[in-house]
């Protein structure tokens, strides 16, 4: 075997590295990636973010990625791989590469890195994420004009303060059309699993709910809705294909204006670390269509959009209270960033317990 | 004209030797072929999968961090399986043993100690052993199969780990995130060699190969586990209990697992999460059998098969194959692998006619049998 390699070697070493020089000029842009880049949810939104920053950039840049990368001493080594192949600035597209990413960083003091949605930084580590929750309160809001029982039905995945911080806003949004408006949550654990995702779809319908929502990434849940007749939003991407008479609109995860704009920054030695929270207004995310639902509701949908991107209205304002009916906010007071990003709590109207 | 198969009076030592080489031709011919239908350069394609990975520091260590939990397993599982025992839950193993392992830098994280490594390392093992012991007890005492008990506490093990890592056992610092507090420094296995991430886990994984090989070979346990393993009824008259073997041979191979659970834990990912190993447990399955249940083989193969894992990423980043491609040449390396080996005990025949053909074919799966 040593002998077979060794004389691929010798022939590898004449061919392959004629190809190795040309592209050296361009600054490398590289990405790794926890799921694969045609799953139809996080992972494609932030592949296509990669594509519109190739088309924008693409004379002055390259990109590359590492799919499929599982959480753990792998990504420790995909992350090195791509900061020695040359990648001057590297998106680590999920919150469980925050460890790996730190250490990695620390070794390549030279290499720039961006971490979404987790919370260290370093001199050369940024981190970024997105207001998902303003996407939810607009609709918690649809879904209380839609349902007729006033109950909706919430796939989650994992207890972590996004996740809890989403069915907050969803619940917050929708009670603030109808204050008696209920949720009911049932916990996947899991963030891509069609099986399970549609199992939980089955069960949440079998108990009642009328609309129902996602904090997973497959279209399984859409399909299933569409089956039994009953409306839904989409999730991370537009999932109308999935569910065209279903679907009432969806959280579209759009990383590629930050990611143009991080790069460009970069280009111009600008870089510098941060910890970036953008919303509607920035263009991160934004709303699918708004379909499949009266004109009076959609107007109203758009006014709330508008509301938010404008900054007039803040999703967690008092009075709010927690599920215990404690006082949490006060009428008028809006919650800090800090309370978001640590949440594990529910509001009222949750009909779940948060696991703990 | 036809093909056939016709067992060799005996194992052909010639083709033992030729096998690997024949299959990894094989491969590589099929891959290369593979290769050029997706528009790459079939060469620089093979050397970025097995010649490139091999040629860095830092690499070289990232390959010994990959197969030192499948080498450490595969060992433990080959004494199983050559004493015809079968162990298909040494993932869970793993698990159990990551976790026994963590007690100590979880629960009680102000001790540190020198002592606290060689505890956790014990502790490791005994866990793996012990959750070993479940299916070794019902096999030897309750006649149950143990291919099924194992394979199903695997489940039982992933889900307390689970449970554990999301409730007892969570970061009170962690922003409610599944996982454990991480590790103090004297709870982190240590590196081998300064230059990269090579930790003591792969120390232990060539020490337990060679202590098994040295067993395997030399002992007279290693020959009470071959002659159980190939019958039973000729172990009895030579005074072997085949129900201690169970115990010996599922306790061995649970401990083995285990420790390679805490090693990766300790010196690869220092905390817990709700899943630590990508398949470790089975991957090593593949791992015992590529390298023939033999321990020294097994080293071989442990690292042939963490080969293909970084190769698969290098070619991923330098030529943009898909990460899909990787696993469909891992599985054909796999299967020409395997299937090779049946030219060790068998012979491929070209038969002329029909007739005397299907004769001679009856005649030939007679004898296989």
């Amino acid at each position: 075997m040593k002998k077979l390699l060794l004389a691929l070697a010798t022939t590898a070493a004449v061919i392959g590295f004629s190809a190795a020089a040309s592209a050296a000029d361009k600054a490398k842009v590289c990405f790794i990636y926890v799921g694969s880049k045609t799953d139809g949810g996080w992972t494609q939104a932030h592949d296509i973010g990669r594509l519109e920053l190739e088309k924008s950039l693409g004379d002055k840049i390259e990109t590359q990625f590492l799919e499929n990368v599982p959480e753990g001493p792998d990504a420790e080594r995909a992350i090195e791989r791509l900061a020695r192949s040359g990648c001057g600035l590297i998106f680590t597209t999920s919150f469980g590469f925050m460890d790996a990413t730190v250490k990695i960083a620390s070794k390549f003091p030279d290499v720039k890195f961006e971490h979404a949605t987790g919370y260290k930084t370093a001199p050369n580590l940024a981190t970024y994420n997105s207001r998902f929750y303003e996407g939810r309160y607009i609709q918690g809001q649809i879904a209380a004009k839609i349902s007729e029982k006033g109950v909706a039905g919430y796939i989650a995945s994992f207890p972590i303060p996004e996740v809890v911080m989403g069915i907050n806003a969803f619940v917050t949004g929708a009670r603030s059309v109808n204050p008696d408006f209920k949720i009911k949550v049932v916990w996947a654990n899991t963030w891509f699993d069609p099986g399970k995702e549609a199992d939980a779809a089955k069960a949440l319908i079998d108990q009642g709910v009328d609309v129902l929502t996602q904090h997973t990434d497959t279209t399984a849940p859409m399909q299933v809705a569409a089956e039994r007749g009953i409306k839904a939003f989409g999730q991370a991407s537009d999932m109308i294909k999935a569910g065209p008479e279903t679907q009432l609109t969806a959280i579209v995860d759009t990383w590629g204006a930050y990611y143009i704009k991080r790069t460009q920054a970069f280009l111009d030695g600008k870089w510098e670390t941060m910890s970036s929270w953008d919303g509607l207004k920035d263009g991160i995310l934004t709303m699918a269509p708004y379909t499949n639902m009266p004109d009076d509701v959609k107007a109203m949908a758009e006014a709330t959009q508008a509301k938010i991107e404008s900054g007039e209205l803040k999703p967690f304002t008092g009075p709010l209270n927690k599920q215990d009916g404690s006082e949490w906010l006060k009428a008028g007071e809006s919650s800090d960033d800090a309370t978001l990003l640590g949440m594990n709590f529910y509001v009222e109207g949750v009909d779940d317990k948060l696991p703990q | 004209m036809r093909i056939e198969l016709e067992k060799r009076p005996d194992v052909s030592r010639l083709f033992s030797i030729l096998s690997p080489f024949i299959a990894l031709l094989l491969t590589l011919v099929c891959g290369a072929v593979m290769f050029m239908m997706l528009g790459k350069n079939p060469v620089a394609a093979l050397y970025g999968f097995f010649v490139e990975p091999l040629m860095e520091v830092w690499s070289l260590h990232e390959l010994a961090v990959k197969a030192a939990p499948l080498i450490l397993i595969a060992v433990g599982l080959s004494v199983c399986y050559r004493s015809n025992n079968w162990n298909i839950g040494a993932e869970g193993q793993f698990i159990m043993g990551a976790i026994a392992g963590s007690i100590l830098p979880v629960m009680f994280h102000e001790w540190n100690s020198p002592f606290v490594l060689p505890l956790m390392m014990l502790f490791g093992m005994l866990g793996g052993a012990l959750f070993a012991g479940i299916p070794a007890f019902l096999k030897a005492h309750l006649n149950t199969n143990e291919i099924l008990t194992s394979l199903m506490l695997v489940y039982v093990a992933q889900l307390f780990l689970d449970w554990l890592v999301r409730g007892p056992w969570r970061n009170p610092g962690g922003l409610n995130f599944p996982e454990t507090r991480t590790f103090e420094a004297s709870a982190i296995l240590p590196e081998m060699i300064a230059s990269g991430r090579t930790h003591w886990g792969f120390g232990f994984a060539i020490l337990a190969a060679i202590l098994i090989w040295f067993m395997m070979r030399y002992t007279l346990k290693g020959f009470e586990i071959t002659v159980l393993g190939q019958s039973e009824r000729a172990g009895r008259f030579a005074g072997f209990s085949s129900r201690k073997m169970i115990w010996f041979s599922m306790l061995l191979s649970g401990a083995l697992a285990g420790l390679a659970g805490i090693s990766e834990v300790s010196g690869a990912m220092q905390q817990l999460r709700p899943v630590i190993s990508p398949g470790y447990g089975f991957t090593a399955i593949i791992v015992a059998f590529l390298g023939r249940l033999n321990p020294l083989g097994i080293v071989v193969a442990g690292l042939v098969l963490a080969l293909t894992y970084l190769g698969g990423e290098a070619v991923q980043v330098s030529l943009e194959i898909s990460d899909k491609v990787t696993r469909v040449f891992q599985g054909l390396l796999l299967f020409f692998v395997l299937s090779c080996d049946t030219l060790i005990h068998y012979r491929i025949r070209l038969v002329a006619s029909k007739l005397a053909g299907s004769a001679t074919a009856a005649a030939t799966t007679d004898g296989a049998r």
